[in-house]
């Protein structure tokens, strides 16, 4: 009992950057029907230009760290965005009328360019991530510790979630989107220009990855060009887990695997977590291909 | 269909020229010198390191005037992090470039797999950070300067136990890592024998950013003291989410936290931590001093262990052909085999009748955000 | 006319495995290991093309099969305590690799049994889950030696051993292929409602896909752990299983002589690299991508087609 509530707030911290970056990989599927591999490794573009970009940022802006940070944050959005636009134009939007596989490795591809040039680039040593976020301890007691960090990180992507949400079903864009997200020529036929919004997907998704690297590394301080492997893969496994396509599905698929792979670390083996993340992963694909929510396939984006 | 065929085999064909044209010619004043690190994929960080560190022996030896009257040439090859690469890059240093010595590789992996090829060709290898007894089992050219698990795991277990005076242990490790699970095995049995208890352990996998889940698991354990034998690319992070968790007693390491990224990530955090070492850049030793600052010019940033390390292994080597006065291989063998209170930037390194090195080992605790020294323990 | 070529193939290749064995000793030690991993990579590749390119399902877990056999036949030669060269190593050597196979073909069934219900990238995402988890357990056996890998491989696979095995494989497949078998598989590719509508039955076929994969890439890694007679769970990740796939790929799903021709320029392709050790692995990725963009249909041929092989490939040049 005693590390019961700390080991829920670790699972939904943990859990809430699982969802942002899965939100990315639920749409990029939804409208393309194939999976971004290299998304993990625009998260860990995101983490870098916040890296570089905050001791300037700090410095033009003054003392507000709060400023500071949203100002960050924002940088690391857009130049994640413009990343993701690129590689889509580069690399997938040739290849969208090919086989899924030749896509994928493709994906896969510019996963590893990103990564090894990273490591060629940044180096491949950790680097200590600037604070952003003031740490400090809010709740500070025996059993149970609940620091700022955690608290920015799980409210700000509730933020985003809801952003993200509003854009998806109460303006045009997202209405557009979810028309392509059901069929590419009928939207088309519409008046849609498929394109756009395909870019436009890409924008969102890659935004949402640098906002959750800017939160994921003021939480583990510590930032390497691989970093994007392990959290894109289970960011990956959420978005399967909650339906994959769908927002809400996404949102609570990152939820549930971070608190699984908090609860089987601290409570079963840890050295089974990952095993245990696929196996999940498996069974659901087994027994409900469509994931926990997907039966609203009204809501599919 | 054509014209992509003859594109096709004429990539083929150049691949082949490629290949066939890029061995290196053995210049007559030139001593061959084969490397084999990870410059890229998982374990790249450490990897460069230990490069870093052997290309400054190189050039300081080169600079010196060479040794034998000729220059060194270093050849280096990648190994991607992965064990069958160091077997393929040693066989091409060994049987095509014809390189007299081997040195590498941080991981026991991968120098398990290179180290056999090494000892049927009778190529002197020496590994720089591979601390796993199996290694230099594999026969008898095969050497390391840095400690073996069971001696540093015996080292903590002694610390922790006399020298805090804590009982109550427990061990979070690195699952993925044969370093660090050899490092917690011979704590543990270490630490049994003296008395102590491990009450908690728990394991993470090389990579992972979040540990909370598995130290909140050991705070309920109760545990005096967390043995934390991994590198510093993650120790740095337990500890500090550890203090995040209120958990303020002492944490132990091996030397794979000697970073100076431990602290510079770690901040404040790592106060009340010990490691285990053989180097510190802030030895006030000449030898070190001259190493750290050299490096510090080069690199920008003070060296690691690791860089260290791979330094030692080259001059090691280096001395090793001076007093052999040849480079045949057995002779060189020997040479290295007799190396005796060598002065590296490691400490006084002399290779036992194991092909081990025995050399000092030096208890350093960060204080105030510094490293302070502790003690020093004789082989 | 239709079973004896593949069986005069069989024995020409057999015979200059033969030849090449003789003269084994003069060729340089790198280009015999470049030459071997090669000949590894061509098994992986080729089983792997059963399943992807013949029964059209997608798998990502094919380093888990590898590592699977790679284990068994390591644990196997391990307590016998052969010794290479010696007479009994021959037998000991080749009941291994079979025990590997089968070991590997039980994993093989255990994962095509999802497939049964699955497709696409969700076949994949599966079969890549299954992969690691096989990983992972490994890593947690302690007598496999977990984190530390496994040492003290006797050296057992030489290009006899892989060459000689390629040409079974090759010989297998291309009769399998022929037979109705092949033509199930081809059809429950194409279309699997079709193919079940005229009494194929579709989940006998993929099971036999991934189980008969399976057994070939468990010889492969049994083969690849007596060769590099050291083995570690970090060896048989994801990343393993993907590069078997981009040699598939490239090769042509389907196409028997593509791909075995792409596993030998891949191998190549990093060691031709070499030279430029820090940049080799961006460069890799980068050529990937640009292969993938450029080529229209199968890089390396067309879809499978058995007369290709024979009639108009010369024709072609």
């Amino acid at each position: 009992m005693n590390q019961l509530l700390q080991q829920i707030i670790n699972g939904i911290s943990l859990g809430s950057i699982y969802a942002l970056i899965a939100l990315g990989y639920t749409m990029i599927y939804g409208i393309l029907r194939f999976i971004n591999f290299a998304h993990g490794d625009v998260f860990m573009i995101g983490a870098f230009v916040g890296f570089y970009s905050a001791p300037h940022i700090s410095k033009l802006v003054g003392g507000s760290i709060i400023f500071s940070g949203i100002l960050v944050m924002l940088l690391a959005m857009l130049i994640c965005s413009l990343l993701g636009v690129t590689i889509e134009k580069f690399a997938y939007k040739p290849l969208r009328s090919r086989p899924k596989l030749t896509v994928l490795i493709t994906a896969i591809g510019v996963s590893l360019f990103l990564e090894y040039g990273g490591q060629l680039i940044f180096g491949p040593d950790p680097k200590l991530f600037p604070t952003i976020v003031p740490s400090m301890a809010v709740v500070d007691t025996q059993n149970l510790v609940i620091g700022s960090n955690s608290i920015v990180a799980i409210v700000t992507a509730a933020i985003l979630m809801l952003i993200l949400r509003f854009i998806v079903f109460n303006t045009k864009m997202g209405a557009a989107m979810r028309a392509v997200s059901y069929n590419h020529q009928a939207a088309a036929l519409m008046g849609i220009n498929i394109n756009s919004i395909i870019s436009f997907t890409f924008v969102l998704g890659s935004s949402l990855a640098a906002a959750a690297a800017i939160l994921y590394s003021s939480v583990y301080p510590s930032i390497n060009p691989l970093m994007g492997i392990f959290p894109g893969l289970k960011a990956f496994i959420a978005a399967v887990l909650g339906g994959i396509g769908n927002i809400y599905g996404a949102a609570l698929g990152g939820l549930i695997i971070g608190l699984t792979e908090t609860f089987v670390t601290g409570y079963l083996s840890p050295t089974y977590r990952d095993a245990i993340s696929f196996g999940i992963l498996i069974l659901i694909l087994l027994f409900k291909p469509s994931g926990i929510m997907g039966k609203f396939e009204a809501e599919k984006v | 269909m054509h014209r992509r065929k003859k594109i096709l085999s004429t990539v083929i064909i150049a691949l082949v020229s490629l290949i066939i044209s890029c061995g290196q010619q053995a210049d007559q004043n030139e001593i061959l010198i084969g490397e084999y690190s990870s410059l890229t994929g998982t374990t790249a960080t450490y990897g460069l390191s230990t490069h870093r560190g052997l290309m400054m022996a190189v050039d300081e030896t080169n600079n010196a005037g060479g040794i034998l009257g000729k220059k060194i040439k270093l050849l280096t090859e990648d190994t991607q992090s992965k064990p069958e690469e160091a077997a393929t890059a040693v066989t091409k240093l060994i049987s095509r470039d014809r390189v007299v010595g081997v040195i590498g590789e941080v991981s026991s992996s991968r120098s398990l797999a290179a180290a056999p090829i090494c000892q049927a060709n009778k190529i002197p290898m020496i590994t720089n950070a591979s601390t796993n007894p199996e290694v230099t089992k594999k026969g008898d050219y095969i050497f390391r300067v840095c400690f073996i698990d069971p001696f540093q795991g015996e080292i903590m277990a002694k610390f922790t136990f006399n020298s805090l005076g804590l009982k109550r242990a427990a061990i979070l490790k690195d699952i993925k890592n044969d370093y660090s699970i050899g490092l917690a095995q011979f704590f543990e049995e270490s630490f049994k024998s003296l008395g102590g208890e491990i009450v908690a352990t728990q394991a993470y996998s090389e990579g992972d950013a979040d540990f909370k889940a598995q130290l909140t698991a050991l705070k309920a354990a109760n545990p005096e003291a967390v043995i934390v034998p991994g590198y510093y690319t993650e120790a740095a992070l337990i500890v500090k989410q550890a203090r995040e968790l209120n958990m303020n007693m002492p944490f132990v390491g091996g030397d794979g936290w000697d970073s100076g990224k431990l602290i510079e990530i770690g901040g404040e955090s790592m106060n009340n931590s010990y490691f285990s070492t053989a180097f510190s850049s802030d030895d006030p030793d000449p030898v070190v001093q001259n190493f750290a600052q050299k490096y510090h010019q080069l690199y920008g940033e003070k060296p690691d262990a690791l860089a260290a390390l791979g330094y030692d292994a080259g001059l090691i080597m280096f001395d090793a052909i001076k007093r052999a006065g040849v480079t045949e291989s057995s002779k060189l063998r020997d040479a290295i085999a007799a190396t005796k209170n060598f002065r590296g930037v490691t400490g006084l390194i002399t290779i036992d009748q194991h092909r081990n090195a025995l050399k000092p080992i030096v208890i350093l605790a960060v204080e105030n955000g510094k490293l302070v020294y502790k003690e020093t323990v004789q082989p | 006319m239709k079973c004896h070529l593949p069986k005069l193939y069989l024995l020409l290749s057999l015979i200059l495995c033969g030849i090449i064995l003789i003269f084994e000793k003069n060729i340089s030690p790198y280009y015999y290991q470049v030459i071997v991993y090669i000949g590894i990579n061509i098994i992986l590749a080729s089983s792997l093309n059963i399943i992807n390119g013949f029964a059209g399902q997608f798998s990502l877990g094919h380093a888990g099969f590898m590592a699977a056999g790679a284990y068994t036949s390591a644990v196997i030669t391990s307590s016998m305590h052969i010794s290479p060269g010696s007479l009994a190593s021959y037998p000991a050597f080749l009941f291994s690799l079979i025990c590997a196979g089968i070991i590997a073909s039980l994993f093989g069934l255990m994962v095509g049994i999802p497939s049964l219900r699955l497709k696409g990238d969700y076949l994949a995402i599966t079969t890549l889950g299954f992969g690691e988890i096989i990983r992972v357990i490994i890593q947690n056996l302690d007598f496999l030696g977990a984190a530390r890998g496994f040492t003290g491989i006797a050296k057992l696979s030489d290009f006899f051993w892989v060459f000689g095995i390629i040409s079974i494989l090759i010989f297998l497949v291309y009769n399998l292929i022929n037979s109705t078998y092949g033509k199930g598989f081809l059809a429950v590719r194409d279309d699997e409602i079709a193919a079940s509508a005229v009494g194929i039955d579709v989940t006998r076929y993929k099971v036999i896909a991934f189980v008969f994969g399976a057994f070939f890439a468990g010889i492969a890694g049994g083969l690849y752990a007596h060769f590099v007679t050291y083995i570690n769970p970090s060896q048989f990740g994801f990343l393993r299983s993907f590069e078997i796939v981009v040699m598939v790929v490239v090769g042509g799903m389907g196409n028997i002589i593509g791909v075995i021709i792409s596993a030998a320029i891949l191998t190549i392709l990093p060691e031709a690299l070499r030279s430029i050790a820090q940049y080799r692995m961006v460069i890799y990725a980068l050529l990937l991508v640009i292969i993938m963009l450029l080529r229209e249909g199968e890089f390396l041929g067309g879809r499978f087609n058995i007369k290709r092989l024979w009639k108009k490939s010369p024709a072609e040049t």
